[in-house]
């Protein structure tokens, strides 16, 4: 039987892999996939914990995050599409109008 | 010590992660994120939540992956080829995320985490009537703020969408 070390063994993995893609990727849906996840890691902390407690409300905040997540991959696709319209590029570099 | 099948999702969810990041083409992108979300749900049958797992399936692998692919789509192929990346960048990404495995592993390892979840494989008395009973009760107000949420988020998404100039010419058009 896996303990709990492992889940979030595997969960620290998944996050430091998101903040590598966030940090090196400029193609913006691929630092979508990356932001999908290191959600998903922390979904999977929260049912791991949950697991341990034992207690149902972890549950139901996995639940709870997984819907939230799905409304900003809807938010951040529409915006990606947009950007693509404005600039015909989804590099996040050559977005110039939003640049400091 | 963890068992294989534990071993046999966690390599493809890890794995395909990485392949979802690396992959050369978006699209296949966009598949390997699909079979990593369904890793994770994995997961979650391992830790005995099957409710989740099967939310996790319908939301990610069902509802976000089809519409990434959509996006993939409707993006120009030939915009999706351009990664200009330079090596020192990927080099700096790499070791930045081997620091942050290593501090944050150690700190897991020696926090003594493991020990305060003694019945970690324990009997589980966690059902979807108690977690049903939970966002009907005392997590109602959350849960009518999550359903505002996705139909504000949906009204932005379309919000977004919409096109001005075409719409335009139609009205010149009547």
């Amino acid at each position: 039987m896996s303990e709990l070390i492992d889940f979030l063994i595997v969960a620290l993995a998944l996050v430091a892999i998101g903040i590598y893609g966030l940090v090196v990727k400029r193609n913006a849906i691929r630092m979508l996939f990356s932001i999908e996840i290191i959600a998903n890691a922390a979904n999977l902390v929260l049912v791991a914990f949950a697991r341990g407690l034992p207690n149902a409300q972890g549950q139901t905040f996995a639940l709870f995050s997984i819907a939230i997540a799905a409304a900003e991959v809807a938010v951040g696709l529409g915006l990606i599409i947009v950007a693509y319209r404005l600039y015909k590029e989804i590099d996040v570099a050559e977005f110039r109008s939003m640049r400091g | 010590m963890a068992d294989p099948v534990f071993i046999a999702v966690a390599v493809l969810t890890v794995g395909t992660a990485i392949i979802a990041l690396e992959a050369r083409e978006l699209i296949y992108g966009a598949v390997a994120l699909a079979i990593s979300m369904l890793g994770i749900a994995g997961f979650f049958l391992l830790l005995d939540a099957p409710f989740v797992a099967m939310f996790q399936i319908a939301v990610y692998v069902g509802a976000v992956a089809v519409l990434i692919i959509f996006t993939v789509m409707l993006v120009r192929t030939q915009a999706l080829f351009t990664t200009k990346e330079d090596k020192k960048r990927k080099g700096a990404g790499i070791a930045l995320m081997l620091i942050i495995m290593a501090s944050l592993g150690a700190l897991l390892l020696i926090s003594g985490l493991n020990g305060q979840f003694g019945n970690f494989g324990g009997p589980q008395n966690v059902d979807f009537t108690q977690i049903g009973e939970l966002m009907l009760t005392y997590y109602a107000p959350a849960l009518i703020i999550l359903g505002l949420t996705l139909a504000g988020s949906v009204i932005a998404a379309l919000a977004l969408a919409r096109r001005e100039d075409v719409e335009q010419q139609h009205e010149r058009a009547d």
